[in-house]
């Protein structure tokens, strides 16, 4: 038997894989397909404190072993998320979920954290100042350590459930902004968001997405996710959430070599609604094959 | 919804740039006509989106064939035109809402523009098969675009029009529908024919609609829209929407 329990700032994972957030809506519409208590946790989609429609479509485009999305954080808002879906999720997921959270002023963040953090079913906060596609708001927090201090601060004021930063990868030194979150209170960090990327519309010769610009995820990130939640993980004393184009359970190994206690997959559950099953399931065959009989003995084992 | 592999039984240009592709495999997550598969094409990340034009009564393992009408407009279309028979297809099949057939009434004005022709053929069936007297009208812009006149024809009454008259009537969809005493519409096309059925038309109806699509089954919000009501993602919550609550 191998050991796939990890843990995640004080809470013991089942399993190291969460779906991560905008992939997996609140979680229950994958509940028609399997059980999704079979996952570690999942990261549901990101609230803001007013309801948002998002950007105008097209809001995805195809890319070379991945995908441009600008879908700007549509969500019911904090209120409605609580009322409907998170009391739909509590109806087929029994574990602590991760709130994804986001803003557009440090006043948003703490109001959101506040009011989300009082609902049994949270188990983390996930502060996303990392969103490449709202305005205002979102990735320009995370891309200054001074901001990024200041939104962790804020949040950390209004919750004791554990915050984690999820950053950027659109900056000059993420270790640096990592530093800053760990150093205003921040439990945990979780990257890479998606790439700041375009795809021009030949036939037009205008770019494919409304909103121009869009994140760019899949499994072409991943080298980029690992050298970079590698680079995190020396940086801080916090635990390393890592994301960035997984779809197998070779890959979340990769991560968790790097440094990752738990790691999120993303882009491939629109391409598999099963891709987090799959993974899981497949993950004790992928560690016997590798000698690996607990998870815990890798994380960080690259260094 | 099923996911699984399918098995490309044949793949034949039918028109300009227009193929019929038929595969074997699940049928049992088709709900209603006007639904959709998405496919998943070797060398693309995302999925390709396709409405099903036809499918038959699964068998006591759950096969049957499934037909689907697809135009190539891009590099992953182009790909999926070369497939050759006995090629295994990664799909998701029975997306979306597909057509709500209980509103028909006894005789449903069946409307469909290019490449938005094949949902309403399964619809026209299934009408047929309830007792229904449904009324088909296919529009092209010309000869060379024209498919399934003889399919339809072979089950109900069908008018083809062409934008430049070189086949069936001269003029566009709507100028046909101005003869036909309808109870009830469904229709599928672009997005200029819908603009012009929603000045034309004299009853309820259903609209689908066509948008770039992350997922498929409602989890990315890539193709979300507004309506009169609440928002909807055309995947999951569409892609069939009720006249009434569209918004223009």
């Amino acid at each position: 038997m191998v050991n796939l329990k990890v843990d995640l700032c004080g809470i013991t994972l089942d399993n190291p894989v969460i779906p991560a957030s905008g992939t997996f809506g609140y979680g229950y519409e994958f509940a028609e397909y399997y059980d999704i208590n079979i996952l570690g946790s999942l990261s549901f989609k990101g609230t803001t404190l007013e309801p948002r429609f998002g950007n105008p479509t097209p809001r995805i485009a195809e890319c070379p072993s991945g995908m441009l999305n600008a879908v700007g954080l549509q969500n019911p808002g904090v209120e409605e998320v609580i009322s409907t879906e998170l009391k739909k999720l509590s109806e087929c997921f029994f574990k602590p979920v991760m709130a994804n959270v986001s803003g557009f002023s440090v006043s948003d963040y703490a109001g959101t954290c506040e009011r989300i953090s009082g609902c049994k079913e949270v188990g983390w906060i996930e502060v996303n100042i990392s969103c490449p596609n709202v305005h205002n708001g979102g990735m320009s927090f995370g891309t200054v350590p001074s901001s990024a201090a200041e939104v962790t601060r804020a949040v950390r004021r209004v919750t004791d459930k554990p915050i984690i930063m999820k950053l950027s990868p659109n900056v000059t030194d993420i270790a640096e902004i990592a530093r800053a979150c760990e150093s205003e209170g921040a439990d945990g960090i979780s990257l890479i968001n998606t790439l700041l990327g375009m795809r021009i519309d030949l036939k037009k010769g205008k770019p494919v997405l409304a909103n121009k610009t869009g994140g760019y995820s899949g499994p072409s990130v991943l080298p980029v996710a690992i050298a970079m939640v590698y680079k995190v993980y020396e940086a801080v004393k916090i635990p390393v959430v890592g994301m960035g184009g997984i779809s197998s359970a070779e890959d979340v190994l990769e991560f968790m070599y790097a440094g990752a206690s738990a790691v999120e997959v993303g882009a491939a559950n629109l391409i598999d609604p099963f891709a987090c099953k799959k993974i899981i399931e497949d993950l004790p065959r992928v560690m016997e094959k590798y000698g690996i009989n607990d998870l815990n003995n890798i994380i960080g084992g690259a260094h | 919804m099923t996911e699984g592999f399918y098995v490309v039984l044949s793949n034949n240009k039918i028109a300009k740039d227009v193929y019929e592709l038929i595969v074997e495999g699940d049928v049992t997550g088709i709900s209603a006509p006007g639904q959709f598969v998405n496919i998943k094409l070797d060398g693309f990340y995302l999925r390709r989106p396709i409405s099903i034009c036809d499918y038959s009564a699964p068998d006591e393992r759950g096969v049957g064939k499934i037909t689907l009408i697809y135009k190539v407009v891009g590099h992953g279309t182009e790909s999926l035109s070369a497939y050759l028979p006995g090629k295994r297809l990664d799909m998701l099949c029975g997306l979306g809402n597909g057509y709500d057939m209980s509103k028909s009434g006894d005789k449903p004005l069946l409307i469909g523009g290019g490449v938005g022709v094949p949902p309403l053929y399964a619809l026209c069936k299934k009408l047929k098969e309830q007792g229904k007297k449904p009324t088909v009208i296919i529009g092209f812009n010309t000869k060379d675009e024209v498919f399934y006149e003889n399919e339809f024809s072979g089950i109900s009454r069908v008018i083809v029009t062409t934008a430049d008259g070189s086949y069936g009537l001269k003029g566009f969809v709507t100028d046909a529908m101005k003869d036909v005493d309808y109870t009830y519409f469904y229709t599928c096309g672009p997005m200029p024919m819908f603009r012009a059925i929603e000045k034309t038309a004299l009853t309820s109806g259903q609209y689908s609609f066509e948008e770039r699509m992350g997922c498929g089954f409602g989890a990315c919000m890539g193709c979300s829209c507004k309506t009169k009501y609440k928002n909807k993602r055309i995947c999951k919550d569409g892609p069939v929407l009720e006249r009434e609550e569209i918004i223009w």
